[in-house]
């Protein structure tokens, strides 16, 4: 007997992979719904390995599912819901259409609700799970809390977000998790540690909702994505509350406004009430300290010890980065944006305040004479205090970054900020440009060059710091660069003294260069099977050290420039007078004094 | 407009003045002329005014424009008066209703009609002034009855030709006007008399008490009698107004009292004292539903709003224990975003902001951003209050969310290695020296390219073959041309005959294949060679008419024997290689045009040839012979063929995988093969191993022309068009499991390029570590150590 043949694509890839329209034939489903489910339920399409076979000969490229990722939509008593909505919305468009609004009333009184608790125990099945997953679900949950009321977006919605991201903000301070902060154009990048897991966040800058083109966002889509991330997030923050011994939901102690008054009062209010509600530690269900912090144990002995010392190391300076402002006062003047140096201060241990004409929530005067730090971003102000620095905000995100109190003299209030840098870079890859001042601070020889500043301050020579601040950073690259060039430079020397007779040198870069040739020649004979592999790895190579080499270049010409300018300045200066100089140093001493 | 006003004005209290002496009807006559040359008749006013003017020459203009436009809004005016009538008329009728005001009014209007005779006597101008007045007279009736103009009017009372406004008046003081009329144009100060003057009006005047000046056109005025009654009730704290009746009887509007009887007549209907049944129906429909629960109280609403809100608890018992449920088959995470780096900071350092050049290339990838260095152009801002919001910040958000649901996952395995690790690891040059490293002699003389060298046995000599149709022979060590053949044609190949005892070389150049002996070295050996060669060996063989045809041995001519040449060989086609046997007794031809006879085998002692291939296999490139066995390398274009010469049969075939070979050459062992090819490799062949190259090497840039094995050494090198020789090692190993290692060690490139051709002919010295190039700029060149 003949074996029956094989039908094609009945096993293998073939068989495992399903288009979108199959898919949507098979649910029963219309495309709407059939995105609103996937969305919800996390499924997505899947690459495979050989296209034309998962898509069963067929050209082009479609949208591939994987037939057990279908098969689990299907079990999904969801679907059942999505049917009810689309009843519902008949008999809502029934009632419209014949004027019969009280129907119509109780029909959307009582409109299907989608449950999805068990939605979020699925696709997380522990806690951790739902930890690394938070990024996309905090960015937007965080971008919707600044929404208004759109087509798509409910005012709920907008509303929820913005309970749920101030919770979780509260939960970060409790548990001292933040590890990171960075001022982006794009918003506030916040990374926090929670239970090993870093999670980072971005808060978009003031004003951040912009009306959208229809071609451009889909905010339906977004909404059903901001749907499912309200409930994850709320577990979350329950689970959070619980382990840091809190009460869930928070009681804060400002907001003791009514259901009713909360819809009257202005955006403005509201959100000068939820920052006030940062201002406050919640009410605890025990005083438990919740302590996690393990001593790192020297009983991993397959890393070598200079690893566990340098990770110990860093242990400690977290611990350090916990009590970061501890005893310090921040008092925030009326212009600086207040929810994320608010978030920031409690979040290391700081009191923090501003004007209480201004907003509600303001826990110490102006006139605290225990202020520590004032928090300016303008160029100058009428009233001094002689007992706090006046500095710019960036001193607080460069802090924490650095992980301790950076000298304030290079934040004060109207001084030109040195860069912000990101903390997110990664130190371990090589070919990577570090700029100078980047360098400064991996060196440690930050406090060598604090101490000269101090001298500096003394002699009352600000100019001159930097200058020598811009040589050292010159000298650094040239260093890096092209160790030829010193070479030649000590070769020069050498020829100034005299020598005896006429001995035959080696030329220094005569053997780099014929080592580099043998390379070149070894490279040749690369394996055919790496041949392109190796080729496309070299021109990444090559193209990351050309962009290095263009940011060095920048930065050269940037300094030479800045270099010519305060040579320009200072021969201004010196036509002059001293007195003026001296007079300058005063001021730019470290306390600005003056008696209010 | 102040006049067209006041015109106005004039005209309501004319009519209702002619009303109430209509009601009257026994009013003066004289006072309704008076009226009439006030106000109705225009021709009248404007004789008066003239009058006015003859005195007064500076208002002349501003008086013609008041009454032009007077004239223009006159027809507007009339009907707002007709209005206004009419309101008057309702109010005068309840006054009739009330009290007869009319009565006081008549005796006044009276007396200030006295007065007007009096005025009109004195001058023409007070005459105006008293209209004024008087009309301030019927002004203040009016308002008694009616308080129409009362709150918004008061202006007629002024002289507004002045434009300046209700300023300071000081502010003149210093200037010789007052300020300004209509037209722009300044109103002089009237000239100011000194106190003698003042002083002498004060006796002579009458009326000095009641003159005072008029701060706004800085005329005297002279109160009227009104005037100063006005101001003296004022000053009695009494009403100003005359007509004012104080003690006037209470008229009670409303009534007080209470009445007994109802006003209407019928009873109240019974229906006002029953409870509505249609509300009872109405209310116990709401209390049914809101007993059924069909519609909600605000508490229960809020309840359950509250209801629907999401409620949280303990979703998760423990942090990492996982519940057994149905999930997603093979679950692959999305990845997350890369973090920001510097250049997205909203202060960077300098470097990371884009100059002029970069912004253009970012701008001009637009249509195709995922082209661009960065996605966002870096800005500094010096301070965090001025950073905006980022307008792409919901975009990115959304393309966020399309890619967690819409981009197609696959678990892909990241590479995580060093380039250098892919370069196999080598032994370094150094350690396997000696190799040719420098040039160290240039051979200068030939004048066209050298495409062929060979040297002698002992290393002593050194032969080449240009295109400009000679041989030359030159001393190694200095580098000499010792002898300069002359060939007609293209020298295509020479080569030295590796047998000791004789000095012969095999040049071939077009037909013709030359053994030439080149008189260089031990003469002895020379006169031998010739010796042996004079002597043609006697053979019966009959030579068959398949190779007779293709070639033919003479004897030199006498000129050629004078070069050199001791035996000619003319071949049918054009020859483009000769090689010698090992022995030095037989050599080869190749003629590629030869078809089927392209390889013909000559012995030199017996003056033969043979054909030793009865069929073409294809375009022959070279031939070769096994240095030890009797075996004969072919290659073709693209195959190389070994032949076994004894048994005459194909031992092997080896598969180039290349397009076009070009040379090739055997180790001195002769296990293995290097085969250079027009297409940029180098194959080297383990002829124990396989038909297929053990390696095939990459290392020039262009077509491979000439490679060569070191007898002794484990060199060999490669000349190409890219001008580049390559020295590598290239040992061999006695062990047969261990393959053979190949290391290239020197790149050297001194040629000149010609034609597109670099090198042609590449030779190692027989006995050192030396190599010959000969290139197509004419030189040869030679590396030592």
């Amino acid at each position: 007997m003949v074996a029956k043949r094989k039908k094609k694509y009945s096993v293998g890839e073939g068989a495992q992979f399903m288009s979108r329209k199959a898919a949507l034939k098979k649910l029963q489903l219309s495309l709407n719904d059939f995105r609103r489910l996937c969305i919800i339920k996390g499924i997505y399409p899947r690459e495979p390995r050989n296209r034309k076979r998962a898509q069963k000969g067929q050209s082009g490229i479609k949208t591939l599912y994987h037939v057990k990722d279908i098969q689990f939509l299907l079990h999904e008593p969801i679907i059942w819901k999505l049917r009810d909505y689309k009843i519902f919305n008949k008999k809502v468009g029934r009632a419209r259409a014949i004027k019969d609004f009280e129907r119509l009333h109780r029909y959307l009184n009582n409109h299907p609700t989608l449950k999805l608790d068990h939605i979020v125990k699925e696709r997380y099945p522990t806690f951790l799970d739902a930890l690394r997953d938070l990024d996309d679900c905090l960015t937007l949950c965080f971008l919707f809390s600044t929404f208004p009321s759109l087509a798509h977006v409910p005012r709920d919605q907008s509303a929820l977000c913005q309970r749920l991201t101030m919770e979780f903000l509260h939960a970060v301070i409790e548990a001292k998790a933040l590890r990171k902060v960075f001022i982006s154009i794009k918003g506030y990048y916040f990374q926090a540690e929670i239970k090993g897991e870093t999670v980072t966040w971005i808060v978009p800058h003031h004003f951040s909702f912009e009306p959208q083109h229809r071609a451009e966002v889909d905010f339906k889509i977004m909404s059903t994505f901001v749907e499912f991330y309200t409930i994850l997030l709320g577990f979350v923050n329950f689970r959070l509350y619980h382990w840091l011994n809190l009460y869930y939901p928070p009681k804060f102690n400002s907001i003791n406004q009514n259901e009713g008054e909360k819809d009257l009062v202005d955006e403005n209010v509201y959100v000068a009430e939820r920052i006030a509600a940062l201002n406050f530690p919640l009410s605890k269900t025990s005083n438990e300290v919740v302590e996690e912090d393990l001593e790192i144990d020297a009983f991993n002995n397959d890393e070598s010890p200079e690893k566990i010392e340098e990770l110990k190391k860093e242990a400690e300076k977290d611990k350090q980065l916990k009590t970061l402002f501890k005893g310090l006062k921040f008092f925030l003047n009326r212009e600086v944006p207040r929810e994320p140096l608010v978030f920031i201060i409690r979040c290391f241990g700081g009191e923090v305040s501003w004007d209480k004409s201004l907003f509600v929530g303001s826990t110490f005067d102006e006139n605290d004479e225990s202020i520590t730090h004032h928090i300016v971003d303008r160029p100058s102000m009428e009233k001094h205090f002689i007992s706090r620095y006046y500095i710019q905000p960036q001193w607080l995100f460069d802090s924490v970054n650095c992980r301790e109190l950076l000298p304030v003299n290079k934040y004060f209030m109207g001084e030109i900020l040195p860069p912000h840098l990101s903390p997110f870079i990664d130190k371990e890859r090589d070919q990577q440009y570090i700029p100078p001042e980047e360098r400064a601070l991996l060196d440690a020889s930050i406090e060598h060059m604090y101490k000269k500043d101090e001298e500096n301050d003394g002699e009352g020579v600000d100019d001159d710091e930097e200058d020598e601040d811009n040589e050292e950073d010159g000298g650094e690259n040239e260093d890096d660069e092209e160790e030829s060039d010193n070479e030649e430079e000590s070769q020069n020397e050498k020829k100034l003294s005299v020598t005896p007779g006429e001995v035959f040198k080696e030329v220094p870069w005569e053997k780099s260069r014929q080592e580099r040739q043998e390379y070149r020649l070894r490279e040749k004979l690369v394996k055919n099977k790496h041949r392109k592999l190796y080729k496309s790895m070299m021109e990444g190579k090559e193209k990351r050290a050309k962009e290095i080499w263009l940011l060095r270049k920048k930065r050269r010409l940037h300094d030479a420039e800045k270099a010519e300018d305060t040579k320009g300045k200072k021969k201004v200066a010196k036509k002059e007078n001293g007195p003026a100089k001296k007079n300058e140093a005063a001021t730019k001493g470290k306390k600005k004094s003056k008696i209010n | 407009m102040g006049k067209t006003d006041k015109n106005l004005k004039r005209k309501v209290e004319e009519a209702s003045n002619s009303k109430e002496i209509e009601e009257e009807k026994g009013s003066d006559s004289e006072e309704e002329d008076f009226l009439t040359t006030l106000n109705g008749d225009e021709d009248s006013s404007d004789s008066d005014r003239e009058i006015e003017d003859s005195e007064d020459d500076n208002n002349e203009l501003v008086e013609d424009e008041g009454e032009e436009n007077n004239d223009s809004i006159s027809g507007e005016d009339s009907e707002a008066s007709d209005e206004l009538e009419d309101e008057e008329e309702d109010e005068s009728d309840e006054e009739d209703d009330s009290s007869g005001g009319e009565e006081e009014e008549e005796p006044l209007s009276e007396e200030s009609e006295e007065e007007t005779s009096e005025k009109e006597d004195e001058s023409p101008k007070s005459i105006n002034k008293l209209s004024e007045s008087s009309k301030l007279d019927k002004n203040a009736l009016s308002r008694s009855k009616t308080d129409e103009y009362a709150d918004n009017d008061t202006s007629d009372e002024e002289d507004i030709r002045n434009t300046v406004g209700n300023i300071p008046k000081n502010w003149y003081d210093d200037y010789k006007h007052l300020g300004y009329d209509w037209d722009g144009k300044r109103i002089i100060k009237p000239e100011q008399g000194d106190q003698l003057d003042a002083f002498l009006k004060k006796m002579e005047d009458p009326d000095f008490w009641r003159t005072v000046k008029d701060p706004q056109t800085g005329q005297n005025v002279v109160l009227s009698d009104e005037d100063i009654q006005l101001i003296r009730r004022i000053r009695g704290q009494k009403i100003p107004d005359v007509n004012f009746e104080e003690y006037a009887p209470w008229i009670e509007w409303f009534t007080s009292k209470v009445e007994q009887m109802p006003i209407r007549k019928f009873p109240e209907h019974k229906r006002s004292f029953l409870p509505s049944k249609s509300e009872a129906q109405k209310v116990s429909k709401l209390v049914h539903a809101l007993k059924m629960g069909w519609i909600k109280t605000r508490e229960e609403q809020a309840k359950l709003r509250a209801k629907k809100e999401p409620q949280f608890y303990m979703l998760w018992q423990t942090d990492d224990q996982t519940e057994e449920m149905r999930r997603i088959h093979k679950h692959i995470s999305a990845p997350k975003r890369l973090l920001p780096g510097h250049a997205e900071s909203y202060n960077p350092p300098p470097e990371y902001l884009f100059d002029a050049k970069e912004l253009k290339l970012w701008n001009k990838l637009k249509n195709a951003p995922w082209k661009r260095k960065l996605h966002f152009i870096p800005q500094k801002i010096d301070s965090l209050r001025k950073v905006p919001a980022y307008p792409r910040f919901i975009k990115e958000r959304f393309l966020r969310c399309l890619d967690l649901y819409l981009c197609p996952r696959a678990i892909k395995m990241k590479l995580n290695i060093e380039p250098e690790s892919l370069v196999p690891k080598l032994p370094s040059p150094r350690d396997l020296q000696p190799f040719p490293t420098v040039m160290s002699l240039e051979y200068k003389g030939h004048t066209d390219m050298v495409r062929c060298i060979s040297t002698e046995k002992t290393g002593q000599y050194l032969l080449s073959g240009s295109d400009d149709g000679t041989v030359k022979i030159w001393e190694v060590n200095t580098a000499r041309c010792l002898k300069t053949i002359k060939i007609e044609g293209v020298v295509r190949s020479v080569e030295w005959c590796p047998n000791q005892a004789l000095s012969l070389v095999l040049v071939a150049s077009d037909n013709d294949v030359y053994l030439i002996n080149p008189h260089v070295g031990d003469t002895l050996i020379s006169q031998k060679t010739d010796a042996v060669l004079s002597e043609v060996p006697k053979s019966d063989h009959i030579i068959p008419e398949r190779i007779r045809t293709c070639v033919q041995w003479l004897e030199p001519t006498q000129e050629l024997y004078e070069r050199g040449v001791r035996l000619h060989l003319k071949h049918f086609k054009e020859v483009t290689q000769v090689t010698w046997h090992g022995k030095g007794d037989y050599f080869a031809t190749v003629m590629p045009d030869g078809a089927n006879r392209s390889v013909l085998i000559s012995q030199v002692s017996r003056r033969r040839s043979q054909l030793p291939f009865a069929k073409a296999k294809g375009l022959i490139q070279c031939v070769l012979f096994h240095p030890t066995k009797p075996c004969l390398f072919v290659a073709t274009q693209r195959h190389i063929r070994i032949y076994d010469l004894v048994k005459q049969n194909l031992i092997k075939k080896l598969m180039t995988n290349s397009k076009w070979i070009s040379t090739m050459a055997i180790h001195p062992l002769g296990d293995n093969l290097l085969v250079g090819t027009y297409d940029r490799k180098m194959l080297w062949f383990d002829l124990d191993l396989s038909t297929k190259p053990y390696q095939t090497l990459r290392l020039h840039g262009t077509a491979v022309r000439g490679v060569a094995f070191h007898k002794r050494y484990p060199l060999f090198a490669s000349g190409s068009d890219d001008r580049s020789l390559i020295i590598s090692h290239g040992m061999v190993y006695n062990d047969l499991l261990q393959n053979p290692l190949i290391v290239p060690l020197k790149r050297l490139q001194d040629h000149d390029s010609f034609n597109d051709f670099g090198i042609f002919g590449v030779h190692f010295h027989p006995l050192q570590p030396w190599v010959f190039t000969s290139g197509a700029d004419s030189t040869i060149k030679l590396y030592s150590n």
